[in-house]
């Protein structure tokens, strides 16, 4: 009985973890619980907020003037502007200098490891001198031992996709002895000594060729990304920067640290290692939730306000089988088909019906029954889980999570 | 709906039964209840993400070791189609388990660890050097049973510079570490001196596992526990015990750790049997009790032991208002400033944090985390001497935050990061029962 909160956060991704600030901030004791390490770890870093309403071939430039373009029952038609705003607001707070991106609602573009351009609300600082609409000549350089990333491959794709500069890759080999399948993380590390950020600055440089600014995977540095950064730029002139990509994702890294540092220093207690598996509730309240403890009889953690935020199908806030969808921890209404084959379309890259599945909020966030009525009274959503989004279409999951997050946070912190 | 998938439909009802199985497998986290020794389901459900490998303490500093995906799911996989044989770097896993708190797929990866290094162990020459010094450190309790009877020519013998010049040279055990020093009263001892248990009582009763190195070498937090056990008016029982196993999973030697295991499953399931639950005031011995054992090991009574089995911290706050009565008490200034390292078997639990909340809302005490990186010494990993040096670097990060630290005390749950941490900084080390303890008796 005696681990007890004001309020209680499930799932430690982008929307728990704004969820979890936004609703302590005026000093209510607030648990975030997340099975497993941040799965912002494997995120690009990158915080879309809308990039392709309807699944159009352009991006849009302005995400707030295609708002009203959504269909309904989209989550932004929930929190409108403002929440938008309100969500961006609590980001550039917490991220204070290493993102950048608040100086214009429109979107920027940013090449990726594919050679894509993605537009985005928000970019690392460490992505900045990359974009897209910057017309100065450009170098990117991959490395031997790591074949995600094909920096000729990327940047021919980015001349045919129609950029207003001139585009060059190169393959090099990096400059520290690094076994053959050695992780990006193993190449952060090896650059925060001086001596390796020297040696591929000699490197690189016989290839610059007028190049104005050099592209390399996001691998420079861990914890010391920036002064990495300022060393390569000065050593060669130009400016750096970094191409987000997939898994394992250094500035999804750098994002989930500085997160947890802003959840830790505003009091938030974090637990993680332990997945949340059930309830307990009275009348239409919870009163606490379930954490499975290995072979124990769960562990119940009380609180007054809940947030689930469990993410999506791919975070497993949505769970399915042959036999149909469900949010298995409140077991939350998530319309679907009858007939799974009525889940998906025979077009691989078509508009999928299982995309938009998840949990249907009220004005207040409350996850509802198939009659309309919340759930809980006490239980609001945010992020992924939420249905109404086709976010891998659209690029909106981030901004979905600020957005959602912050509401579901002030919501809470207004009911206590 | 097409023509075409409406024939796959009805073809695939058919066989609802085999694929409901295959759901199952793929679900989210194997909840503990469908726990299973056979690892193919665990094995498909690594999706590549390498969040293991960025995880992993030793793949950070050791350019030979290819990681846990490789060491677990992918080892795996090359053992079921051809007769390869266990990779040597097995040997080179810590045992630390961050890749298990790391993997969101839920992949058992220590138990994949477990299980392939018991398996070269197995194959290992029983003669060599490795083998020899593994199953010595292994077996670090059966030796501290002997040298403890007596302590002071044990200590005087195991500082000494020949032993140390002896242990690196013919052993392979680095000579840079100090071996602990046995208490003169062992906490058995002491709790038998005592009188056994003060309190006895129905309702509120546990058996304390202690483990082996709170019983030679630290009974002060053994001691710490009963005290802060009595004062919430519990029953404590000490039963006879061996060595939870922790080091000799680490070490691939199962069959030790196999006999160890089964005679602690046999005395405490008796006690469960009674009504007590099992306590443990090391995260790694109440990891091992209710993880590992059941799922290398099917004796009767290990799924009832595991289910039962707690760290002190963590029963007290589910059980007693810990936290309530920690935020009501202060500790008068002996502890200024405590620079707190979780181990990363309390991370696996769910259990890192908890030290730094409770200690947060007691008065007199200020508490530091002193960052998330390993200690770097896993057990008997920092004690090879062809890890040393890894070791200490994989503890880099950890020194210095204990630097920064304003005092000069550290405090950790586990007695092996407590070596560790002492060995870089020099800091007494504490444990958090004994704050406790000064709080609430």
């Amino acid at each position: 009985m005696a681990i007890s909160e004001d309020v209680v956060v499930i799932g430690g991704g982008l929307a728990g973890s704004v969820g979890a600030l936004s609703a302590a901030r005026t000093g209510a004791s607030v648990r975030l619980i997340s099975h497993k390490e941040s799965t912002l770890r494997h995120a690009s870093g990158l915080i879309d907020v809308l990039g392709y309403p309807n699944g159009g071939e352009q991006p849009v430039v302005n995400p707030f003037d295609a708002l009203d373009e959504l269909p309904t029952g989209h989550p932004y038609s929930v929190v409108g502007a403002s929440g938008v705003r309100d969500g961006l607001a609590l980001f550039d707070e917490i991220t204070g200098d290493l993102y950048v991106g608040g100086h214009t609602d429109r979107n920027a573009l940013v090449p990726t490891q594919q050679g894509t351009v993605k537009p985005t609300a928000r970019y690392p600082r460490s992505m900045a001198a990359g974009l897209a609409s910057d017309d100065r000549e450009m170098l990117l350089v991959g490395f031997e031992s790591l074949s995600d990333f094909d920096a000729p491959l990327a940047a021919d794709h980015l001349e045919a996709a129609g950029v207003p500069f001139e585009s060059r890759g190169v393959t090099v080999r990096f400059p520290a002895d690094l076994r053959a399948d050695a992780k990006l993380t193993r190449f952060a590390t090896a650059l925060e000594r001086a001596r390796t950020v020297r040696a591929l600055a000699e490197t690189i440089e016989p290839h610059l060729d007028g190049a104005e600014r050099v592209g390399v995977p996001a691998l420079l540095g861990e914890d010391d990304a920036a002064a990495v950064r300022a060393d390569l730029e000065s050593r060669l002139g130009v400016s750096v920067f970094e191409l987000p990509g997939g898994p394992p994702s250094l500035p999804g890294v750098r994002l989930a640290d500085r997160l947890f540092e802003a959840l830790d220093s505003a009091g938030v207690h974090v637990s993680t290692g332990v997945p949340v598996v059930g309830y307990e509730a009275e009348e239409d309240r919870i009163t606490s939730v379930l954490v499975d403890r290995g072979s124990h009889a769960p562990h119940p953690y009380h609180a007054r306000e809940f947030v689930l935020a469990t993410g999506g199908l791919v975070g497993k806030g949505i769970d399915s089988d042959r036999n149909g969808v469900r949010e298995p921890i409140f077991d939350c209404h998530v319309p679907h088909p009858e007939d799974r084959y009525d889940w998906f379309l025979d077009e691989a890259f078509g508009d999928h019906p299982f995309a938009r599945f998840g949990v249907i909020p009220d004005d207040e966030l409350r996850p509802v029954d198939n009659q309309g009525d919340p759930e809980f009274e006490n239980l609001r959503a945010a992020g992924s889980v939420l249905g109404g989004a086709n976010i891998a279409a659209e690029k909106s999951g981030s901004g979905i999570s600020l957005a959602t997050g912050t509401l579901a946070g002030r919501l809470t912190r207004e009911a206590i | 709906m097409t023509k075409d998938s409406e024939t796959d439909h009805d073809h695939t009802d058919h066989t609802t039964d085999r694929t409901d199985r295959v759901a199952t497998a793929e679900a989210t986290v194997p909840p503990s209840s469908e726990r299973t020794t056979d690892l193919r389901p665990g094995a498909d459900n690594c999706y590549k993400c390498t969040a293991c490998d960025t995880s992993c303490p030793v793949a950070e500093v050791d350019d030979e070791f290819p990681g846990p995906k490789f060491q677990g799911p992918e080892q795996w996989r090359l053992k079921r189609s051809e007769d390869t044989d266990i990779d040597e770097s097995i040997t080179s896993c810590s045992n630390c388990m961050r890749c298990d708190s790391a993997c969101p797929s839920g992949v058992p990866l220590s138990q994949m660890h477990n299980t392939a290094r018991g398996e070269y162990v197995e194959g290992m020459s029983k003669l060599s050097r490795e083998y020899v010094r593994n199953r010595i450190l292994a077996n670090y309790g059966r030796l501290a049973r002997i040298g403890s009877r007596v302590p002071r020519l044990t200590n005087f013998v195991m500082s000494n510079r020949v032993t140390k010049w002896f242990n690196e040279r013919l052993l392979g055990i680095a000579s840079e570490r100090e071996f602990p020093a046995f208490a003169t009263q062992t906490f058995g001892e002491w709790y038998e001196e005592r009188g056994g248990p003060q309190i006895e009582s129905e309702d509120r009763r546990i058996a304390y596992f202690h483990g082996d190195y709170s019983n030679f070498n630290t009974p002060e937090v053994a001691k710490a526990l009963v005290r802060v056990f009595e004062a919430f008016g519990y029953e404590v029982v000490v039963p006879e015990q061996r060595c939870s196993g922790t080091p000799m999973f680490a070490n691939g030697m199962l069959e030790d750790a196999r006999r160890a295991a089964e005679f602690n499953v046999d005395t405490l399931s008796a006690l469960v049997e009674e009504g007590y639950d099992v306590v443990c005031s090391c995260t790694s011995c109440s990891m091992a009790l209710r993880q590992e054992y059941p799922e290398l090991f099917d004796f009767e009574g290990t799924e009832q032991v595991a289910a039962h089995t707690y760290e002190a911290l963590e029963y007290l706050r589910l059980h007693e208002d810990l936290d309530g009565a920690l935020s009501e008490s202060e500790v008068d200034g002996e502890h200024p400033e405590l620079a707190y390292h979780a181990p990363c078997h309390a991370r696996n639990q769910g259990l890192h944090r908890q030290a730094l909340e409770l200690f947060r809302e007691l008065d007199g005490v200020a508490i530091e985390d002193v960052g998330d990186s390993c200690s770097g010494i896993s057990g008997t990993y920092g004690w090879k001497s062809e890890k040393y040096d890894y070791s200490m670097e994989i503890a880099e990060e950890m020194f210095e935050h204990m630097e920064d630290a304003d005092g000069t005390t550290g405090l950790t749950e586990c007695p092996t990061c407590a070596m560790q941490m002492e060995h870089g900084t020099g800091y007494e080390i504490d444990h958090p029962l004994e704050v406790i303890e000064k709080a609430v008796v």
